[in-house]
């Protein structure tokens, strides 16, 4: 016997064999569904759920041992691989639009003007009238003052990290913004209940609500714009300082501008996390019927703290209201994923 | 305007390592004077140090004299912001700002120094351009991206920027080394012209570059990996390329090591 070549493990040109061809693919696919429906039939398998996973399980293994024994391993293989990632494609797209088409189809029957216009002063457990235009004025109201708060800071900490910070210093500034993206939303909320809303005696505010959101938000902004500026190359800094511009205003001038396109969007989606927080505004805003357009006095609702007191008064008007509520939510939040997509691709463009 | 550069025992450090020792060296204005040497050597580094560019790395350091005429640019309140605008530099890889147009490009430097009349700024754009050959390319598209142009073109546009601030000297470190034959030529051919107006220092690693070009010629090498780079000699540039005085020049410029 001689020893093995490289000739010897090196393909021939053509397998010479069959093909699965899709006809051949959905005859084999037909074929599994009936013979799965007869097991189901006559066993005591049951079940619509479990006849899917039969049925895919079922198919898979035929698939694979027909291609082996037609198109060899290799085919066996791929089939067997991009059957498992159009599978897998789908099993993560079905909660998605689940939850999506839900929404809509639960929330578009209230979903009136009347609804987004009304508060719920004066309403009763048995009234179907009113509304979330307080809800709405709340997490505009909020959401717009985190912003105000976190995006500024955020940035600024993100330039001291990556353009000023050395040593020691930067690296436990980093690693507390790390600690930081990990604080679950109620810790959040209690420590600005505990500090500000009874510690300080300030009592509930739009405000505190918005201070606890800037402390979820701070950690997502100021990593991802460090992600951007870092990419920004270094031959631009070095461009902008060999002309004799100073650091801060390379960083204002080149740097940042550079880095734009990755920060909006890091900042959007920091936006929409945020958004759709309940549980640090339960402690901090709290919930009230009337609509309170003073976010430093009061309590105030927001759209997250609206759909968990109605989803919780257990009647079907308020499961109505609840829906309609978290149907405005996620337009809102798709609004400004659009929004963040739409700025990105013109920055983009702008720069060829 | 064009000035005179003198280093004195120029050495440079990153952080432990001695990148560069003890050079000592004359730059006459008005004259392109070119840097070579095996990769490695230290010319780069060396060109860094001369507008102070060497210490925007962390932890680099540099020791000696560098003089402009009579000035020391290491002495002690100059401000390296004020060093760099006075010694323009371009780079190996054109690097236009991605995010301005090709007139907001040459306009920077004056701009961002905090120069608000509009028709100075115009006036310098164009001449800039003009004094960069490229005025004629790009006249009718200055508000298009820099990004969008050739390499060449965009190298042009990186001397245009680097000249619009009127600086005494021009860094040049490797420019045409990205570039294709006939960009070089063009690249080439602006910088004898630019010679009439500024000092030129160029790093390059074509031999037959620097001898085009150039009036003087440095030759840079290290003894081996972990030591510092040394000027073996500077010299006219036909002198070290017909006659040099170190036999170490003539083994590198005849190709036996390097």
């Amino acid at each position: 016997m001689s020893a093995p070549t490289i000739e010897a493990v090196q393909p021939a040109l053509s397998t010479g064999g069959e093909r699965l061809t899709r006809p051949f693919r959905l005859g084999i696919l037909t074929g599994t569904v009936l013979v799965s429906l007869l097991l189901f039939a006559v066993t005591s398998l049951q079940g619509r759920a479990d006849f899917l996973v039969f049925l895919v399980i079922a198919y898979a293994i035929v698939q694979t041992v027909v291609s082996f024994a037609l198109e060899g391993r290799r085919y066996a293989a791929d089939r067997l691989l991009s059957l498992g990632v159009h599978l897998s494609l789908l099993a993560a797209l079905v909660p998605l639009v689940a939850v999506l088409g839900y929404t809509v189809i639960k929330g578009v029957n209230k979903l009136d003007v009347s609804f987004l216009t009304h508060n719920l002063t004066g309403i009763g457990p048995l009234d179907t009238n009113g509304g979330e235009y307080h809800a709405i004025v709340g997490t505009l109201e909020m959401v717009f003052m985190a912003i105000v708060i976190a995006v500024p800071l955020g940035l600024l900490v993100a330039v001291y990290i990556t353009e000023y910070g050395r040593g020691w210093l930067a690296g436990s500034v980093r690693f507390v913004i790390d600690v930081m993206t990990g604080i679950p939303s109620i810790v959040a909320g209690l420590f600005v209940f505990a500090f500000l809303v009874i510690g300080l005696k300030q009592g509930y505010s739009g405000f505190a609500a918005a201070l606890s959101l800037t402390i979820l938000m701070l950690p997502v902004v100021v990593r991802s714009s460090e992600e951007m500026i870092k990419l920004v190359p270094a031959e631009l800094r070095e461009a902008s300082y060999a002309l004799g511009i100073p650091k801060w205003k390379t960083i204002v001038r080149i740097v940042l501008p550079a880095a734009s396109a990755g920060i909006t969007t890091g900042v959007m989606i920091a936006i929409a996390r945020v958004t759709g927080e309940t549980a640090p505004l339960l402690l901090t805003a709290f919930v009230t019927p009337s609509t309170n357009t003073n976010p430093f006095q009061g309590k105030q609702t927001a759209i997250p703290t609206f759909i968990f007191d109605q989803a919780g008064q257990g009647q079907q008007i308020t499961y109505d209201r609840a829906w309609a509520a978290a149907l405005t939510l996620i337009i809102i939040v798709l609004a400004l994923y659009v929004g963040a997509r739409l700025l990105t691709r013109r920055n983009s463009l702008a720069r060829r | 305007m064009a000035k005179r550069i003198t280093a004195e025992g120029v050495g440079a450090r990153y952080g432990s390592l001695q990148a560069i020792e003890g050079v000592t060296l004359t730059i006459e204005p008005k004259s392109v004077t070119a840097l070579i040497g095996p990769s490695g050597c230290g010319k780069s580094t060396f060109l860094r140090t001369l507008n102070r560019m060497h210490e925007v790395i962390p932890g680099a350091t540099v020791t000696g004299k560098v003089l402009l005429d009579n000035e020391d640019l290491y002495g002690e309140g100059v401000d390296a912001v004020a060093v760099r605008r006075t010694i323009g530099m371009v780079f190996q890889r054109p690097n236009p700002f991605p995010t301005m147009s090709i007139f907001d490009n040459v306009a920077a430097g004056l701009r961002l120094n905090g120069v608000k009349n509009k028709q100075l700024v115009e006036e310098a754009v164009e001449r800039s351009l003009r004094g960069a050959n490229l005025w004629n390319e790009v006249k009718d598209r200055l508000g298009k991206p820099g990004a969008g142009m050739s390499g060449g073109q965009q190298q042009r546009l990186c001397i245009a920027r680097a000249i619009a601030v009127e600086p005494q000297v021009l860094l040049m470190d490797e420019p045409c080394s990205a570039l294709d034959p006939i960009s070089t030529l063009a690249i080439e051919d602006l910088m004898s012209e630019l010679k009439d107006r500024y000092t030129i220092v160029i790093v390059t690693h074509n031999m037959q570059q620097a001898a085009r070009v150039s009036d003087s010629t440095g030759f840079f090498t290290i003894d081996g990996p972990g030591q510092p780079g040394r000027l073996v000699e500077i010299d006219a540039t036909e002198k070290i390329f017909s006659n040099p005085t170190e036999k170490r020049t003539e083994d590198y410029i005849t190709g036996r090591f390097g």
